[in-house]
């Protein structure tokens, strides 16, 4: 399992923590029951406050990804389907939203963005 | 959290300097770094904490007990770093190891020796032909050698080079990894510390500007960059401290007080001192 913390990343250490982890829960590196590192030994490894890694597990859990056992540590929960689509739904949302800020900037009117996002969607297949 | 120092109203008056009210508590678990100028009182806290010095008023309680009251108990759990060399001249790692089995209770032979390898040390060389390097980790050597629960560190990592630096923050992790344990280290220099640390406290001619955890200093505050006359629009209560200059201005605020689209950087731990000094001297 690799976490690459970037300090020339505009995001905070703790949501490269959780993004990084859910991506590999969602990419099925990380199997649900898995154990995750300790907050302590991850903090350590990384060379990060124990703060962080304690803001970063406690994130994971409340939306879902991770339980917490006392005294054993955190493992990766059940891997619930409709939890992963709505982050996936949450970061699109994310980037259309980017990009039609920018559209506006120019007066990029919406039927062309529509034409221009069916376009690419397409493109893909 | 339970804590492992608290300090309340702590004060101390000296000729031309004072320590006025100083308040702080370092919870279990975790790295305190003390920072501030020369001159800022770093010292006296610490040899206030270390019952080195009387103080005028206030509390001081580390694991729960009062410092002056419990001081030879207390002291056999703290592990202490100064500045400098803390050795006779003439002593060799192997005469430091005998004295120190006389002064604690809990010394451990086998730990020190393991440090000693650990970090390279010549067990028969007197420590006057140490290098500053060898002498501070020889210092760390014995304050991790018998169970002490606190590290206390003074001004000890600066003028180190990088390599060792990072072999000495090593040893600091590894040391953390047990949740009773805390580290109260003073200094100047941030870099290494900015990673580490879980709290920052801040002092500033005698008084503590901030104690906070890092990661709220870093999120919460940022660095607005903007051109002279936006500025001019920006209500002044919100800026903590600013940098004029020609071509601009560079100001310390704290991001949920600045509402619209602006230019924010994000902060370090130096900036966010230098800025609260400068917004202090205008």
């Amino acid at each position: 399992m690799d976490i690459i913390i970037s300090n020339a990343s505009g995001k905070p250490i703790y949501e490269q923590i959780t993004s990084q982890i859910k991506n590999l829960i969602l990419t099925g590196e990380l199997k649900e029951g898995d154990a995750l590192p300790s907050m302590r030994l991850l903090a350590k490894e990384l060379r990060i406050s124990v703060i962080t890694t304690k803001r970063a597990y406690g994130d994971l859990e409340r939306e879902g990804f991770v339980e917490s056992v006392t005294g054993k540590g955190s493992f990766v929960s059940c891997k619930k389907e409709d939890f992963i689509r709505e982050e996936h739904l949450r970061i699109t949302e994310t980037y259309l939203q980017k990009a039609i800020d920018t559209a506006k900037v120019s007066g990029i009117p919406l039927d062309e963005l529509i034409e221009m996002i069916t376009l690419l969607y397409k493109g893909d297949e | 959290m339970e804590n492992i120092v608290e300090i309340r109203n702590l004060s101390k008056k000296y000729d031309g300097f004072s320590l006025e009210d100083v308040n702080f508590s370092l919870p279990k678990g975790c790295i305190m770094g003390f920072v501030g100028e020369n001159g800022a009182g770093k010292s006296t806290t610490i040899k206030l904490m270390l019952n080195l010095i009387r103080r005028d008023s206030g509390e001081i309680s580390i694991f729960g007990l009062d410092n002056s009251k419990h001081d030879h108990q207390i002291k056999e759990d703290i592990g202490i770093v100064f500045d400098g060399s803390n050795f006779h001249d003439n002593m060799t790692p192997t005469d430091i190891n005998k004295v120190m089995k006389n002064i604690y209770k809990n010394w451990e032979d086998a730990k020190f020796y393991s440090y000693l390898e650990k970090f390279n040390l010549p067990l028969k060389k007197i420590v006057k032909e140490f290098s500053r390097g060898m002498n501070m980790k020889l210092s760390i050597a014995v304050a991790l050698s018998h169970h002490a629960k606190l590290l206390i560190l003074d001004e000890a990592t600066s003028g180190l080079d990088p390599i060792v630096r990072d072999e000495i923050l090593d040893v600091f992790l590894d040391f953390i990894q047990d949740e009773e344990h805390s580290i109260f280290i003073s200094t100047h220099i941030l870099s290494d510390l900015e990673k580490i640390a879980d709290y920052i406290t801040f002092i500033h001619k005698g008084k503590i500007v901030f104690s906070e955890p890092k990661d709220n200093l870093l999120y919460n505050y940022g660095i607005l960059k903007c051109s002279n006359a936006d500025f001019e629009k920006i209500n002044k209560k919100i800026i903590i401290g600013s940098r004029k200059s020609q071509f601009g201005v560079e100001a310390l605020v704290k991001r949920g007080n600045l509402k619209g689209d602006y230019t924010i950087d994000n902060a370090s731990i130096e900036d966010i001192m230098l800025f609260q000094i400068r917004g202090e001297s205008k």
